[in-house]
């Protein structure tokens, strides 16, 4: 188990060293004639210095295209690493490191409700579909998984802001509720967005559930199991469902990008606070710093995630474990 | 050199019944009947893209200001939007973006995701290693948030979000192909090709790349369903496709919402026109990958099971009690 961790963590740092670039040239990549044109607002704005200061090569400055490129990368991720700065917003001069702590608990409180949900409605309706296979509730259950894939987040989004307005003139909160101010409130104002989420990656996790069901459900020792005279409860739970779990858990993993990205249609729909809204706050103004450190910090995210997945599933499995 | 090799291939050929593509539309329709269905939706995605200015009763962008947010009548079937624009030209006009970002996207997806993972796969070694941190280092990026990040500096419009879509998740997919070119190079017969002096080119064009065409036309049709979504997600947030060109996502967008509580109708149908041809391309892409790689069966395209329909079928005709095992077991 040691050996495999290490081996782990060795593995990753290379990845790092290659996001950090990408987001890196993310953001040098920036055309000339976008930097006209956000002199040109700045100016207009005069809301973070003086007009006459701002020109081109402030901008230049700001954005840190003044020096040569291996300069730009060594500051920029010596910043991150010595001082945990990740750059601030050409606009407000804030630190995107103070926005952080304010919006990754939205984003990680909407996307583990979400999963939860999800898992809480594929793995029963996936374990019943594939042990009864190829009946009309194999087929029921199979077609909420294809619908759930086709239908998009946004456009349920939209209808649960639309349909309940019109019919009852109800809409969901928009205004943000905290959750150490009005917990109730807060979850309320969760349930929505995370339910849709949910539905949405219960689908896709059903169908995995059903496949690596179905592939167990094959093996000799099930037949072994049934002709002991074990009860189907015993059978399915812990001979079947035990085993098909580790391949669902590394699966889990390769998920997390895109529950992620649904969290920036959701919190933009639902007006939560989180790192999509943000994302796209910044988008809006071109601030680059933003963008590209809200980049790197999902990146880091995901593969804080898929690393503990694999730790996990490095301990549940007896494989790996006692090695 | 090369003549030889020819002859040596015409055989093959020979012994085919049919040709491979009339092959797998005669099983997909007799073998796969949700399939069947998907494809039709597919075709019909196609048919209206192409010929949408022949199908659209009005121009996509042809206002009419006397008509805003008319509800569904004989004039506006599926109603007007907040300028008065008729929303069945715009669904209809919406299929084309969907249809260009599907097949262009998809397409290049595919090209970026080949090139990569044929090399990366048949080189193997310290490019194989290179090529895949990078990879690796692509797909931990959520990638709506990637994607808009490239959008916002290259800017909005088709061609970028076909760019950005294709090549993007090209990187991604090409963890698939280099999986299977893995395979290929163990074969007998890249030995044998090597061993008559083919070169490196000459392998992977004559002998790798024919073989990786099932996973290639599997990735093909995912992708085709996965960038249509998120070329509409792009567009709904304002990144993808700009007004006033309609495209289904950015019909769903902010800027109409406002007007959605009196018209409803302007919300429904760019929805239910997304959902029902990505719930299409979804069953069709099953079937296809179902049909062409027994491996990977257990989608939900046709109605035969576990995809082990047909074989269970050939085994009850020949009178044998094994096409039951599969159900008894259960």
């Amino acid at each position: 188990m040691r050996g495999y961790l290490i081996r782990r963590f060795l593995l990753i740092i290379p990845t790092v060293l290659i996001v950090s670039i990408l987001v890196f040239l993310l953001s040098r990549f920036v055309p000339g004639n976008v930097i006209d044109m956000m002199v040109m607002e700045m100016s207009d704005l005069g809301e973070a210095k003086a007009a006459a200061d701002i020109n081109e090569d402030w901008i230049r400055e700001k954005l840190g295209l003044d020096v040569p490129i291996h300069v730009q990368y060594g500051r920029w991720i010596g910043g991150i690493l010595t001082r945990g700065d990740f750059g601030a917003s050409l606009w407000t001069q804030r630190p995107l490191i103070d926005e952080l702590r304010r919006r990754i608990p939205v984003t990680f409180e909407l996307s583990l409700m979400s999963l939860t949900l999800g898992l809480l409605i594929a793995i029963p309706i996936g374990v019943y579909s594939a042990t009864r296979q190829d009946t009309i509730s194999d087929y029921i259950g199979r077609t909420f998984a294809i619908v759930g894939l086709s239908v998009p987040n946004f456009w349920v989004g939209t209808m649960v802001m639309v349909i309940p307005a019109v019919i009852w003139g109800w809409s969901p909160p928009v205004e943000y509720i905290p959750l150490v101010e009005d917990p109730l409130g807060n979850l309320g104002q969760f349930a929505i967005p995370a339910v849709i989420m949910g539905t949405a990656t219960s689908a896709g996790l059903m169908r995995m559930t059903r496949t690596m069901m179905l592939e167990v459900l094959r093996n000799d020792y099930i037949r072994t199991a049934w002709s002991k005279g074990l009860t189907e409860r015993t059978v399915i739970l812990r001979h079947a469902l035990k085993n098909a779990s580790l391949p669902l858990i590394t699966m889990l993993g390769a998920r997390i990008p895109a529950l992620l990205s649904g969290a920036v249609i959701m919190e933009q729909i639902f007006t939560l606070p989180g790192m999509g809204r943000l994302m796209i706050q910044a988008i809006n103004v071109r601030d680059y710093p933003i963008i590209s450190g809200v980049n790197l910090i999902m990146a880091s995210l995901v593969l804080v995630c898929i690393l503990a997945v694999d730790i996990s599933y490095a301990w549940l499995d007896p494989r790996i474990r006692y090695r | 050199m090369a003549g030889r090799l020819r002859t040596i291939s015409i055989p093959t050929r020979l012994t085919r019944r049919r040709g491979p593509l009339l092959d797998f539309f005669v099983r997909l329709v007799r073998e796969k009947p949700m399939g069947t269905f998907g494809a039709i939706i597919v075709l019909g995605l196609l048919v209206t893209g192409v010929s949408a200015d022949l199908l659209a009763p009005y121009g996509f962008n042809q206002i009419h200001l006397m008509d805003t947010l008319q509800p569904p009548s004989s004039k506006y079937v599926l109603g007007t939007d907040q300028l008065g624009r008729d929303m069945l030209s715009r669904v209809i006009y919406g299929a084309r973006i969907s249809m260009l970002v599907g097949l262009g996207a998809a397409a290049l997806d595919v090209v970026v995701a080949v090139l990569i993972g044929m090399f990366s796969g048949y080189l193997g070694g310290k490019v194989d290693l290179f090529l895949q941190r990078f990879v690796d280092a692509t797909i931990v990026f959520p990638h709506l948030f990637f994607y808009l990040a490239v959008m916002a500096i290259i800017g909005p419009g088709l061609l970028q979000v076909i760019f950005v879509l294709g090549i993007l998740r090209g990187i991604g997919s090409s963890r698939i192909i280099r999986s299977a070119v893995m395979g290929i190079k163990q074969n007998m017969y890249v030995d044998s090709a090597r061993a008559l002096g083919a070169g490196t080119r000459r392998i992977l064009l004559r002998h790798v790349l024919p073989n990786v065409a099932a996973p290639t036309i599997i990735v093909f049709t995912v992708a085709m369903g996965q960038v249509i979504i998120a070329e509409a997600s792009l567009s709904f947030l304002g990144f993808g496709i700009p007004p006033p060109t309609p495209s289904w996502g950015g019909m769903l967008s902010a800027e109409s919402r406002d007007y959605m509580m009196d018209a409803p109708w302007m919300a429904i149908w760019p929805g239910l026109a997304l959902s029902l041809v990505i719930y299409g391309i979804n069953m069709f892409g099953d079937a296809v990958r179902d049909l062409i790689d027994p491996r990977l069966r257990g989608g939900v395209g046709g109605l035969g099971g576990h995809g082990s329909g047909r074989a269970a079928r050939a085994l009850k005709k020949k009178g044998t009690a094994f096409g039951r095992v599969e159900k008894t077991e259960k």
